[in-house]
């Protein structure tokens, strides 16, 4: 009550002091703790100022420093391959350096010359090998054709003297004696077929008179295609005949002049067949005639029946009308 | 009776003129009669006969004429100053195809001798009448007519153009295509006499497109038909760049080289000439023909043949050499230089040695490889010897000193320059000397075999006008060597050194 009333009012007081004192107290603190808590702010925020500064400090000098990197890097690429020095700024440098690199490899190139030296060489031998080729086959074609005439030509020589051929009894001129050998024409006349007159083949000119048996045609490569002979197909319509000389026959065969003698001489030995063909009639005629006609008779007229009889009879009237 | 008599006389008469036309014409064959017959008075006698009524005696009156004016060109003139010639122009169009024959054959007979009758044949209007006969069906014809053609164009430009004004060049080109041989040969003959001479005549000749069917003839197995074939295509192309091109498109190169290495030397002597002819132009055409390997068969052609018909192969190879240092180069790699050596050496004519020793200057004159390529073949000793040799001609001389001097002024191979300075000229001698104080001061090994092979000595002994250009390279040789060789190999060192020991005293 009271007391408490005065508590109360003491305490009210002391509490009124009391605030009174921190009141003044605080007022008196109160500007050197604001300029502290000041202070102490104002050193925090510079701090966290600081580190973001130089985070973001870091951070530029990391991109600074790559991007320098990489501009350097360029500018030293560049420097290298143009030597971008005082001498290539200007542009008659410029010039001088593609003119040389263009006359050296399209104009003047070098490499493309030797290259051009070697295969001219080698075409030359080419050419060389190819015209020693030609050259060759002409001649041959050439020497053939020659071979080819001056054989036809003999070929109709031997035509022509196909009578100088040399016979059993006489040699012939090209066959002479006293060669080892006949002459290659005693040869080429041994091949001919006789002469025949000209005048129907004279037509068809002297291809036809070529009597070139196949033999000697084999002998040549070449067909003969030239414009002188036709070719000696068309002598195929005129058979050769065959050479007389006899051969020997097969067999036991005898000549013909003694077949003529012996049947000159042995006209009976001739026969083949000992007995005629007629050799059995005959026998039976002779016998007929040799036996007594009355024994035929009564054999044929005893007792038989009459019609028989009849039949006898008309027989025998037969064999005199045959 | 007396009809029958009469008839006789004249018979009589008629078989007399025949007997000595025909005479006449047999007599005409040889040489030796011409004369004879002209005493005799032959051409006044045959020139009635021209006219006479039976044909076959004119003919062979014309045909005697013709033999006539043939052997000798007295006889051709008389023809011409009788007044035949217009007679025998008239009766060309009209008459039968012998009269034709032997009527061009008279023509061409006339014709041949000299421009003048030429012009004669061409004033009586005979070049009308000659290609009137080119239109004939008979070959024999056409071919008289126009081998006259031939004859008379083959003189001068203003003849051939005459031929080619009456319209004769499109009916040879025809005849060119006729199966007869002897006809194709005459025709091409006559294109070549007529495209020889100028620029205009060869257009006009290719105008008419001669050239595609020369070159189909290329391959013929005829001799002579390739002779004349090759000889047309030379002289269309030698007159001008287009005209080789159009030779060259017709692509005969790489045909025309089998007919290299035919058996006939004239039909080789004409593809050479055609390839020099077109080679001379320009050097993309000579380029051409190097690539189908031309150089190669030109230079087996030159190892085969001998005397005259190796000219054409020679100046071929320096043509092409003159163009550039490859095509020079191809010419070497391709073995040229020892082939023209050959020549050199073997060929005695003045002429064919000019030609081989201005081909070995082309050849040499490009480059330090070029003139080595010539001094290893031992070249520069004969052509100084033929420069020398008194009984050289002006033309051989001249030539070989511009090969020389244009050799000389590239060979930097120094072992075969030493035997000329023993023997040159003085003017010759200046360019060798030059050459050694060019290469002297560099190369230490060629002045050691200098010295040791006694050159060094040899110029010492060169006496020269001081202030002359060749004392300069001989200064500018001796400022190589140190100077105790020089003065040791300098004349009358001997000498010198002797008196020097006689002053001497010994100590």
């Amino acid at each position: 009550d009271m007391a408490e009333l005065l508590k109360i009012k003491r305490e009210f007081e002391e509490f009124q002091k009391e605030y009174y004192y921190t009141n003044r107290e605080a007022d008196e603190n109160r500007e050197k703790e604001n300029q502290a808590v000041t202070q102490i702010q104002s050193w925090f925020r510079g701090c966290k100022v600081r580190a973001y500064l130089s985070h973001l400090h870091k951070k530029a000098i990391i991109i600074q420093k790559i991007w320098r990197g990489f501009t350097a890097r360029a500018l030293s690429y560049l420097n290298v391959t143009f030597k971008l020095h005082k001498n290539f700024c200007n542009p008659t440098q410029i010039q001088r350096t593609w003119r040389g690199f263009f006359v050296r490899k399209y104009i003047h190139n070098f490499y493309a010359r030797k290259k051009y030296m070697e295969g001219l060489v080698m075409k030359n031998e080419l050419v060389r090998r190819e015209l020693d080729q030609l050259e060759d086959l002409q001649k041959r074609e050439r020497d053939c054709l020659d071979m080819v005439k001056e054989h036809t030509a003999k070929v109709y020589q031997a035509h022509r003297l196909h009578h100088l051929l040399s016979t059993k009894q006489c040699p012939g001129v090209f066959n002479s004696p006293f060669r080892p050998a006949p002459h290659e024409m005693e040869l080429l006349l041994r091949q001919q077929v006789k002469y025949q007159a000209p005048t129907r083949l004279a037509s068809r000119g002297k291809a036809c008179l070529l009597g070139i048996p196949s033999s000697t045609s084999s002998s040549f490569p070449v067909t003969l295609g030239s414009p002188l002979i036709k070719t000696s197909r068309t002598y195929s319509s005129r058979p050769i005949l065959p050479p007389i000389a006899n051969k020997t026959q097969q067999g036991l065969y005898r000549e013909a002049g003694e077949a003529w003698e012996q049947r000159l001489h042995c006209r009976e030995l001739m026969l083949c067949l000992q007995t005629s063909y007629m050799h059995l009639e005959e026998a039976q005629n002779q016998l007929r005639e040799l036996e007594p006609v009355r024994l035929r008779f009564v054999q044929e007229f005893s007792v038989r029946p009459v019609w028989i009889i009849l039949l006898d009879w008309i027989q025998y009237i037969r064999t005199f009308i045959h | 009776m007396s009809q029958r008599h009469v008839v006789q006389v004249f018979e009589q008469y008629q078989k007399a003129r025949m007997q000595f036309v025909q005479t006449v014409a047999d007599l005409a064959n040889r040489p030796q009669n011409i004369e004879l017959l002209q005493n005799a008075g032959v051409m006044s006698l045959l020139r009635p006969l021209m006219l006479d009524v039976v044909p076959s005696i004119q003919h062979t009156a014309a045909l005697a004429l013709g033999r006539l004016a043939d052997n000798s060109e007295d006889l051709a003139e008389a023809v011409v100053k009788e007044d035949i010639l217009p007679q025998l122009a008239h009766s060309l169009a009209l008459q039968n195809r012998f009269y034709k024959k032997a009527a061009a054959f008279v023509l061409r007979a006339v014709a041949k001798h000299s421009p003048e009758l030429s012009q004669a044949v061409v004033a009586c209007r005979g070049v009308d009448a000659l290609v009137l006969c080119l239109e004939e069906f008979d070959p024999g014809v056409k071919e008289a007519a126009a081998w006259a053609l031939g004859n008379i164009a083959r003189h001068n430009a203003a003849l051939s153009q005459s031929v080619v004004d009456a319209g004769a060049v499109p009916l040879l080109v025809l005849s060119l295509l006729e199966p007869e041989m002897a006809l194709k040969r005459i025709a091409a003959s006559t294109l070549s006499d007529i495209s020889k001479h100028t620029p205009e005549l060869a257009q006009t000749v290719v105008d008419t497109g001669a050239i595609a069917h020369l070159a189909q003839m290329i391959l013929s197995p005829d001799t002579k038909l390739k002779r004349q074939v090759f000889a047309a295509l030379t002289q269309i192309s030698k007159h001008s760049v287009s005209l080789a091109e159009m030779v060259i498109e017709a692509e005969i190169f790489p045909a025309a080289m089998s007919c290299l290495r035919d058996p006939d030397e004239y039909v080789k002597k004409n593809v050479v000439t055609l390839m020099r002819e077109v080679v001379k132009h320009t050097p993309e055409l000579a380029q051409v023909i190097v690539n189908c390997g031309g150089l190669e068969a030109v230079i087996d052609y030159l190892g085969n043949c001998h005397g005259n018909v190796r000219l054409p192969g020679i100046m071929m190879l320096g043509y092409v050499a003159a163009h550039s240092e490859s095509l020079a180069m191809a010419v070497i790699v391709s073995k040229g230089v020892p082939q023209l050596a050959l020549c050199l050496s073997e060929e005695s004519e003045d002429h064919i040695k000019a030609a081989t020793v201005w081909s070995v200057g082309q050849i040499g004159h490009h480059t330090p490889e070029h003139a080595k390529a010539v001094t290893i073949a031992n070249l520069l000793p004969k052509i100084l010897e033929l420069y020398m040799n008194a009984s050289s001609s002006e033309d051989l001389q001249t030539k070989s000193k511009k090969a020389l001097k244009s050799v000389l002024q590239k060979c930097t191979y120094l072992p075969s320059l030493e035997p000329l300075l023993y023997e040159a000229p003085s003017n010759i001698l200046k360019h060798v000397v030059c050459q050694f104080s060019k290469v002297l001061p560099h190369d230490s090994k060629a002045r050691r075999l200098f010295v040791t092979s006694g050159g060094l000595k040899k110029v010492q002994e060169i006496e020269a006008e001081p202030g002359s250009p060749l004392q300069e390279y001989i200064n500018a040789i001796n400022g190589c060597f140190p100077e105790e060789i020089v003065r040791y190999y300098s004349p009358g060192y001997s000498e010198a050194l002797l008196e020097r020991l006689d002053d001497y005293q010994p100590a």
